[in-house]
């Protein structure tokens, strides 16, 4: 009984400080930017952002290397936002945000060069040396590489055409947007401009 | 030494972890998408299996077999397992920190891995000695990689076939795992074990 319980307490203690000491001196460092940026950024790992996910690319801005417009899918509120936790000013009056798409090879251009398929990192792309390639639609997360390699233009980025497979509900208005909707019509006279406090950035 | 060989070559192929005994399904069919993964994969469960293997025999022969204790084999060669895995975690995040991130959730879902369990039980039973036991661990996890690999090459070229819907995804992998199975049985005439 008693050397049951004493030696399962034994094998737990010792195997316990094992691993404490181990977590002790195998410690990784870590940066915690990282992963706060991470956070900010949608997570579906689609590499539109030229980096194989969002990890990488999190890490990338920590180091600054990358810069805060990187994501299309996370659009204006994302780029804003990790603006805001790098403390850099970002311009976003030419930021447009994008639509999902995928690549589309026309068939009469292509050369069979193969230089798409090695550079597509969803292996999206069909074909062989010297025989038309094709783009698997459903494969593709529109990253747009193969459209920078191909010598002859002959990929095209398209939208992804509305069907009852692909239509969802138009995501629901922020809070700002909300707040903006509801406000209460006002009854005075707007400041003028010269007024106003300056923006800070 | 032929004895070993025979013992290896039936813990390897004659009785597949995954297509004879059919342990470690999970991962047989979650981590075997992809043939870099599943490589990663079988790496990290062939290491963790052979040390664990070891030190549960030892914790068999010096702790539970002198004190009378087997009825807390199962309790006692989880708890060794989880540690062992938890430590190959931390030693990887240390030195292989790509290696890890290629494992992700894998590495520590070996704990729960019955195959590394049931590995270990099967030595109990087969009564082995410590070369043995190492010996038949080692192969049996090689099997186990061999498994995963061939079957990952499979089904990276199952995705791009033209699989009807009916059948896409698990299903279609489910029946050419059993097909893979069958293959293996050939094996079944190697070996007297």
């Amino acid at each position: 009984m008693w050397v049951d319980i004493a030696s399962l307490t034994l094998m737990g203690g010792v195997l316990g400080s094992l691993l404490g000491a181990a977590a002790w001196f195998l410690a990784v460092e870590e940066n915690p930017l990282e992963a706060e940026l991470q956070a900010m950024l949608p997570g579906s790992q689609c590499g539109q952002c030229g980096y194989v996910g969002c990890a990488q690319a999190a890490a990338a801005l920590a180091r600054g290397e990358a810069p805060v417009t990187l994501c299309p899918p996370g659009g204006k509120a994302t780029a804003e936002k990790l603006a805001k936790r790098l403390g850099v000013a970002v311009d976003l009056s030419q930021h447009e945000d994008k639509i999902p798409q995928y690549a589309v090879i026309v068939e009469d251009l292509c050369i069979g060069c193969t230089r798409c398929i090695k550079e597509c990192s969803a292996d999206a792309i069909f074909g062989a040396t010297k025989q038309m390639h094709t783009a698997i639609a459903e494969a593709c997360h529109a990253c747009g590489k193969c459209v920078l390699v191909c010598p002859t233009d002959a990929i095209l980025m398209q939208p992804i055409p509305v069907t009852l497979r692909t239509w969802h509900w138009p995501k629901p208005p922020s809070w700002q947007e909300r707040m903006e909707l509801e406000k209460p019509v006002s009854h005075h006279w707007p400041k003028p401009p010269s007024c106003q406090q300056p923006v800070e950035a | 030494m032929q004895d070993y060989v025979y013992l290896m070559l039936s813990a390897a192929l004659v009785n597949n972890v995954i297509l004879a005994r059919f342990l470690g399904l999970c991962s047989f069919m979650g981590v075997t998408t992809r043939v870099d993964t599943a490589v990663g994969m079988g790496l990290a469960t062939t290491f963790v299996i052979t040390v664990s293997s070891m030190l549960n025999w030892a914790v068999e022969a010096y702790l539970l077999k002198p004190y009378d204790l087997l009825y807390l084999r199962t309790v006692t060669f989880i708890l060794v397992i989880a540690a062992a895995v938890q430590f190959t975690e931390m030693t990887v995040r240390k030195i292989s920190p790509s290696l890890f991130q290629m494992l992700g959730i894998y590495l520590p879902l070996i704990t729960t891995n019955c195959a590394v369990l049931g590995v270990a039980l099967l030595l109990v039973e087969g009564r082995m000695g410590f070369l043995e036991s190492v010996l038949f661990a080692l192969a049996s996890s090689l099997g186990y990689s061999l498994v995963m690999v061939l079957f990952a090459g499979l089904r990276e070229r199952l995705a791009v076939a033209d699989v009807p819907p009916l059948f896409a995804g698990p299903p279609i992998g489910f029946i050419v795992a059993s097909l893979l199975a069958l293959a293996f049985m050939g094996f079944s005439g190697i070996g007297a074990h």
